[in-house]
Formats: C-alpha cells, structure tokens, sequence
C-alpha cells in the first residue's frame, strides 16, 4: 500500500496517464470546440456562396423588415428589461417593504416559463375572442371599444420583458445584495442624498453586472423562435424556419443565418468585455447589512409594483395554463400525449448525460494541459449557448447531409449498395445539435465545481497516499458531485424547453411536448397547448428552487 | 479652545429587542480624536453608525456643535450632518479612478476649488504618482490612504474611522495609524475611531473610551487606562497583568505575598468600604511591575519565556504558587526551570475588592 502510494507520487498523474493513452483525451477539448465551428463555418461560408433566386427574392421583399423588426424588438425588450429587472432589483436588495422576503425569490419564477409558453397564454388571455376582452364586451355591451392590440410589436415586448427580466433582475440584486448599501452610505457620508446616490453611485458600480444580464436577455431575444412564431412577428429565427420548411431552400436558410450570427458575435465581444469588468468591479463581499425599511405609501408603491410584476408574469399566466389543461385534460392526455412525454425525457436525459461526461472530460483535460490550445478550445466549445437554435439547426443539417450523400455514393460505386441516409432524421443530429447549445450550460457548474479542487488538495491527498482511482473516489467525486447534479438538471431543463432545433431536425414521429406546443400555437388552439406546456412550467420551476436554496445558503 | 463638538448623551439602540448600546454617552472636544477600543460584538460599530446617522437610535440624544441631529424621533439625514466616514472595507467606488473618488464629495464646490482641494489631498496622503489610477489597481494601504482623502476631502466637521486598518498587515497598521494621526491633527480634524486592537488606539487617540457589552467602562487617557483601569474588565483587556491577592493594611499599605506595598490606593473605590483596614482585595500587577534582580532574595520559578526582542515576559512562579509576569531586558536570559530574583517596583496600587464567593 505504501510502496504503491509513493510510486504514483513521482509520477503523479498515473490516471491521467493512462487513461489518455485510451482515449486521447488531450484532444477532446479540440474535437468539441470543432463541433462547434462547423456549424458556424458551414453558415458563414454559405454567405460567400452565389445567391440564388430565393435569397434575391427575400432581399427585395422582406429583408429590410426582418432587419427593422429584429432591431425594435431587440431595443425594446433590453430597455425594458433593463428597467424592469434594475428597479425591483434594487428594492428587494436596499429596502424592507411588506413581502419582500417572497418577492426577493418569487421575482424569479417567471424563468420556469419557456417565453413561447407566457407568449401564447398571454395571447389566449387578451386577445379579441380571449376570457378578458369577451368579459369586457359583456360588462359594457356589446359595442366595439378600444382596447390594446396585442397582437402586435408592443404585445411580443411585452411577452419576452416578463419572459427575461428576470436575468438582468438576478445579476443586478446580486450586485446591490453585496455592494449597495454600503456604496450607499459612503455617497451619504459624502453629501449626497439616497437618489443621488443611487443614480451617482450604486447604479453606475453596478453596470457591469446589469449590462451583462441586459447582453443575456439581447442573446434570448434574438435566439428567441417560439414567441415570435407564436405572434406571427417576423424576424431572422422565423424567417430562417421558412426560408427551409416553406421554400425549401437552405442556402437561403443559412444565408439569413449567416446575418444572424454576425450580430450574436457582435453580442459575445460586447459581453466578454464586460464580464471581465466584473471581476475588477468585484468588492470583497462586505457583511450583508440591514435593509432600509420603507414606510407609508413608498412601502406600498413599492409592494405594489413588485406584485404587479409578479401578477403578469407568473400568477396570471400559470393560473389561466392550469384551467386550460384542466378543461382539456380528458381529451388530450392519451397514448399520444404520453409519448410526447416520453420523447421530451429521452432526449433531454440522454442530452444531460452527454453534456456532463463531456464537460468532465474536457475539465480534466484543461487540467492535465493547462495550455493556450486547450483553452481556446474550451472556450469555443463552450459559446455555442450564444448560437440560436434555429442557425445551429440549418448549421449542422447542411454538412451532414454532405456527409450522407458522400457515404451513400461512394458505397454505391465501390460496393453498390443502397446505403441510405445515415445521419439525416435521425438522433445524431438532435444530440449534436443540443451538445453545441448547451454546453456551456452543463461545463460551467462542473468547472467551478472543479475550482475547488485545488492542485494543492490532490498533493495533500497524495502525499497521504491516495492516488489515482482512489483520489477521484475519495476526494474529486464528493466535491464535484453537487456541480455535476447541477449541470444535468439545467440542461435537462434547458433540453425540455428548447423550440426550434427539436422542431427542425428531429426523426420523422419524434415529436416532443414542445413541438406539439408549436402545432397546436400554430393553429391558434391554446387550450390544447396547456397540457405539455404544464410539464414543461413545472420541469422549468426545479432550477429555480435550487437557484433559491442556493442563494439561502 | 476646548469646545464640545459632539455630545452623545444617553443613547441606546436595539436589534429584535437584544440591547446593542445601552444608555452610552461621551463627548469629544473640536480637534480631539477618540476611540471607541473594545472586542468584537461590544456594539462599538453600532454607536459610530448611529452618530453618522445610517442608524437610528430608540433612546438618548447625539449633538453635533449643539445642535441635535439623531433622537429617539428625529434623525437627520447622514448627508447633511457633514460628517466624514472611512469604512472598514474602504467601500471605494471601484468604477471611479483616485482623483474622481477624492473629488466626489466636492460638489458643492466650485470646478478649480474642487480640483485644487483634490490635489491638496494627494499631496497630504502622499497618492500624486497613482491619480489616475482605479482602485483595485492600488495596493491595500494605498487604499486606505484614498478611503482617508476622500473623506477628508470635504472638511467634515467629524471623521468616523471604523476599524480603518483591519485589513492591512502588522507592519504596516503600525506605520500607517501614526501618519493617520500627523494627518489628522495637521488638518485640525475632530475624529472617532473605532477598534478592537489596543495599539491602534494608543497611536492615534487622545482619549479612548473602553467598551463592553454595549457601554462605556472607562473613558480616559492610554496612560490611565493602563496604569489606572477602574474596573476588571478595563484591567483585564488593556494591556497585560495579573491580580494577586493582599489585604489593606491601612490607607497607603496593602500586603501581598510578594511583601507590603507602600503607595497610595488611587481607586474610585477607595471610600468604599471594602477597603476599610483588613479588607480582603485583588491587587493588579503589570508585567513592568516586577523587576529582576538578580541579588534579591526573593525567588521566582520560570515557567515560561517569550523573546521580544529587546525585552523577554517571563512567566514566573510566585514561592505561595500564584503566577505573575515580568518584563525583563533579554540579556537577562534565563532556562525555564529556574529560580531567578525579582522584587516589586510599584508606583501605585490598583486593587479591586474581592468577589465574595
């Protein structure tokens, strides 16, 4: 035992070693970052390619509307997000008002609402034929009155702010949980009053963090295909979606594509430079202090705003889903509905399991070769969250079936046999498809886990005498246990939810709860949308819980 | 010349009905610094807090040149009571370089004026070279230095100091409270500290007021505090010492083992009558109140030894078994075990009745 111990101290990553010699692993940081830049080189290179007759089509009669439809939305979700999610921020961080204490957590359960999902039983709720306006009309007779379109370019602003504020709400309290009563008396002690403080002081300390939550919601929305298509809005994601399904035509796909990702890149440098801001902007954690209690009507304004928020967002939308899946529970929950069900947990399962052996051995690689190379790469496998599905889709579609159609001829010619497609239609394809999105969402909660692994503590264990199996056993496996739970859960979820790559390359019959959604939205039946968007509300509320009883921690 | 700046007077404050300051009050004449010098939980950041205003308080008064500014019903607002804060983490705007964090409690001033004061401030912490610097960018002293200009910056009436060096190493805590205080007495500033760390308070404050349990013990001078602690818990926590105990023998003799001190008993306590002739007492004996000698005939066992360089504490074992320490010149260096010669050196007596059993 001793003798053992102290021959793998010399060669000190015996496991690592040996396991390299099998697998290569070196590599698979490489081999993963390449999964990603297919796609993305497959559709910028389509952009160089001759433009048929559907692309010069598009361009003269609908591009320049995407492009303004995109930029509107675009600026109105992040500006209103940005208010939204800052302002309730900031009171459940610095003030104590009735409720808070709910609010603080409560503000977050719109994230479990996929924003197609909000988006079509928003639209059930106020459109013409919908429960509130036909109210309406039988309170006040029947004559015609005014009421909002929402239908319209606000409506779907509207949707997607109670879809996403949350995550410009979430970075921000964080930044005002650690810094801003404190920055906040040190503006008082300087002579200013709490509103120029906040203006002057706690808010401008904050940027990094709400800028890189508005950059978040930017990605969302712009990635974003189930709203849009729901509210007929059109946009790149759709556009792309029919350029491929209606005319058929995937060099127009990927040459929208192509456009779309240039503006996502433009986003990632943004928010790269300003997530590294953040570490400078990164006080050391001064004690949590107690809230400046709000009395009279400013606690009430305050309360009130906050339950406003959390009424739209989350009570109303869930209330009016649960009475609609209820009324159509018996007609809809069948041996079809049961296998939606079971494919939506199939691949989100198999996805989580994928995501999560390949996060850890990339972490192990990095480890192993702390170099530029294994970096990079990781970092590029890891960006792909950035990519929306609808260009991931057309990007891996495309060189699959190049490879399909290469395989299928030369068997052809050098053995003659009917080969078949190999790829197309089939699981590869999805699996690849969501590895490339989600990655980041598996590696990240892996890799931080893995920090607190330190070089240190495997010398330690080392020079104890536990090494190789016994030290991933003992010491790794406990510590990353809780990260690598993490990791599956959010992107089981994050699989259950996703729209638009399970609608464009999923195997003939394998459609899932959130195809269904898109039909049934499509063809404006929300009541029979109700039932598996019900699972997927409750899939989506796990990672919340956890995110609370993290932060309650 | 001697005018009360602040006056705190009776206040109490409390979280969830557990008492955190408890009926305190001082007061601090203009251009004196004092410290508030306690452990850890004794509410010394709480009363700092409720002068500057960020707290209120449920009893009592504060008054700042006179004019009342925190009651148990009105508080004014911090940023009018022209009060300068330095907190413990510095809390710099890490957004803002050095010269914009010195410059933004100016803005009540002129361009030029806010410009000029900003550089006289620099040049007084000495911060020219790294102006344009931001602070994460700045090592931890010379954050402190900015957290300090800043606050000066305004010419504040009153400058809190709320454990201001905590976050810096040994070596330099020492070095930077003596500039602290040059600082602050040429700029005639009246300023409070708050601390937990007896040697700050000693290097930078006139008078030090010793808390516990959310009230005052002794407000008093270092050199009091040391040699003439009113009470045990003073005794206990400002410098080192033992209590050996002696019987009065009459108003300017007390008997202990180590023989009969003759010197006055310079106690509050000295009209009560448990100091009467016979009274039974404890006798606080510093470190520097035995002295070696090497001819005396009275005996100490060593039990244990700590160099200090220049000086080395011995632990000694008095001939009736009681231990007390001794602050000894480290060329008298002797091997724990032995018996060396010590007698009494004692200017004054500080005896505290005994707690009867």
């Amino acid at each position: 035992m001793k003798s053992e111990g102290s021959n793998s101290r010399g060669n000190s990553y015996c496991l690592s070693g040996s396991l390299q010699t099998v697998l290569g692993w070196r590599y698979i940081p490489v081999i993963v970052a390449t999964l990603v830049l297919i796609p993305v080189g497959t559709v910028m290179l389509s952009f160089l390619s001759p433009t048929g007759e559907i692309w010069q089509h598009l361009v003269e009669t609908t591009l320049s509307r995407l492009l303004l439809n995109s930029f509107w939305l675009a600026l109105g979700v992040a500006t209103s997000s940005a208010v939204l999610g800052v302002s309730l921020a900031w009171f459940t961080a610095v003030y104590d008002f009735p409720g808070r204490k709910i609010f603080s957590w409560g503000l977050l359960l719109p994230l479990a609402f996929p924003a197609y999902v909000l988006a079509f039983v928003t639209l059930g709720l106020f459109d013409f034929t919908g429960p509130v306006q036909t109210s309406l009309r039988s309170w006040f007779g029947t004559e015609p009155f005014w009421f909002p379109n929402i239908r319209s370019r606000m409506g779907v602003i509207i949707v997607m702010t109670l879809a996403f504020y949350p995550y410009v709400y979430l970075l921000a309290r964080n930044a005002f949980l650690t810094q801003g009563k404190r920055s906040l008396e040190a503006a008082q002690s300087l002579g200013l009053n709490s509103a120029q403080g906040f203006f002057k002081v706690a808010l401008p300390m904050a940027r990094p963090w709400i800028a890189s939550g508005v950059m978040l919601v930017l990605m969302e929305t712009l990635a974003d295909f189930g709203t849009v298509a729901v509210f007929n809005y059109d946009t790149f994601t759709t556009a792309i979606y029919k350029a491929w399904f209606s005319m058929f035509s995937l060099s127009a796909a990927s040459q929208l594509a192509s456009l779309l990702i240039i503006i996502i890149f433009v986003l990632i440098v943004i928010e790269q430079k300003f997530r590294s801001r953040i570490r400078y902007a990164e006080t050391k954690q001064s004690s949590r202090m107690a809230p400046i209690i709000l009395t009279g009507w400013k606690s009430w304004a305050v309360a009130g705003f906050a339950s406003a928020t959390l009424f739209f967002a989350f009570l109303l939308p869930i209330t009016q889903l649960f009475i609609w899946a209820i009324d159509s529970f018996a007609e809809e929950f069948n041996q079809r509905y049961l296998g939606f069900l079971w494919h939506s947990l199939t691949l989100s399962g198999l996805s989580a399991l994928l995501i999560c052996v390949i996060s850890i051995l990339m972490i192990y690689s990095v480890r192993r070769h702390p170099d530029m190379v294994s970096r990079m790469a990781v970092r590029i496998a890891t960006i792909g969250y950035a990519l929306p599905g609808v260009v991931l889709a057309v990007g891996i579609y495309i060189p699959l079936a190049w490879v399909d159609s290469w395989f299928s001829q030369m068997a052809m010619q050098l053995f003659s046999i009917e080969t078949g497609f190999l790829f197309q239609g089939t699981f590869v394809v999805m699996l690849i498809a969501y590895m490339t999105r989600f990655m980041a969402v598996g590696y990240n909660p892996i890799d931080s886990a893995m920090q607190r692994v330190t070089f240190n503590i495997d010398e330690a264990s080392m020079g104890l005498g536990v090494s190789g199996w016994g030290m991933l056993q003992k010491i790794h496996l406990p510590i990353l246990k809780g990260g690598i739970f993490t990791a599956a859960t959010l992107v089981f979820v994050d699989v259950m939810k996703e729209m638009p790559i399970t609608l464009m390359t999923r195997p003939f019959g394998w459609d899932t709860l959130s195809v269904r959604i898109f039909e049934m939205t499509s063809e404006g039946e929300w009541e029979q949308a109700a039932l598996p968007a019900v699972v997927l509300v409750l899939t989506g509320l796990i990672p919340i819980i956890m995110l609370t009883r993290q932060a309650e921690k | 010349m001697d005018t009360l700046l602040l006056e705190v007077a009776k206040i109490s404050q409390s979280y969830s009905k557990k008492t955190v300051v408890n009926n305190l009050s001082f007061g601090l004449n203009k251009g004196a610094i004092g410290c508030l010098l306690g452990p850890s939980g004794c509410g010394k950041t709480t009363v700092l807090r409720c002068i500057a205003g960020f707290e209120p308080i449920v009893g009592g008064e504060v008054l700042l040149n006179g004019v009342k500014v925190s009651s148990s019903n009105f508080s004014l607002q911090p940023e009018k009571r022209h009060i300068g804060m330095v907190f413990q983490d510095y809390a710099l705007f890490p957004h803002l370089t050095v010269i914009s964090n010195i410059i933004f409690g100016l803005h009540y001033m002129s361009r030029t004026e806010r410009s000029e004061r900003a550089a006289e401030m620099l040049e007084i912490v000495g911060l020219k070279d790294v102006a344009n610097n931001y602070p994460h960018e700045l090592s931890g002293g010379q954050q402190q230095r900015v957290a300090l200009a800043r606050a000066l910056a305004p010419k504040p009436d009153l400058l809190l100091l709320d454990e201001p060096f905590s976050n810096l190493d040994v070596n330099l805590r020492e070095r930077l409270s003596l500039e602290v205080r040059e600082i602050l007495k040429n700029q005639g500033t009246t300023a409070i500290l708050v601390t937990h760390d007896q040697n700050e308070a000693f290097a930078i404050a006139d008078e030090i007021g010793v808390m516990q349990n959310g009230e005052i013990m002794q407000w008093d001078s270092a050199y009091n505090l040391y040699h003439r602690p009113t009470s045990r818990f003073v005794a206990n926590f400002v410098g080192q010492g033992v209590f050996l105990s002696g019987k009065i023998l009459d108003s300017s003799h007390v008997e202990i083992e180590l023989g009969v001190l003759e010197a006055g008993i310079s106690n509050q306590h000295a009209s009560d009558k448990l100091f009467g002739e016979g009274c039974n007492v404890d006798v606080l004996i510093r470190p520097d109140d035995i002295v070696h000698d090497d001819k005396s005939s009275l005996k100490a066992k060593v039990l244990h030894k700590a160099f200090r360089g220049a000086e080395i504490l011995y632990t000694l074992r008095l001939p009736k078994g009681s231990t007390a320490l001794s602050l000894v010149p480290s060329h008298h260096n002797h091997a724990i075990g032995e018996d060396i010669g010590v007698k009494l050196e004692v200017d004054h007596v500080v005896a505290f009745g005994q707690i009867t059993q």
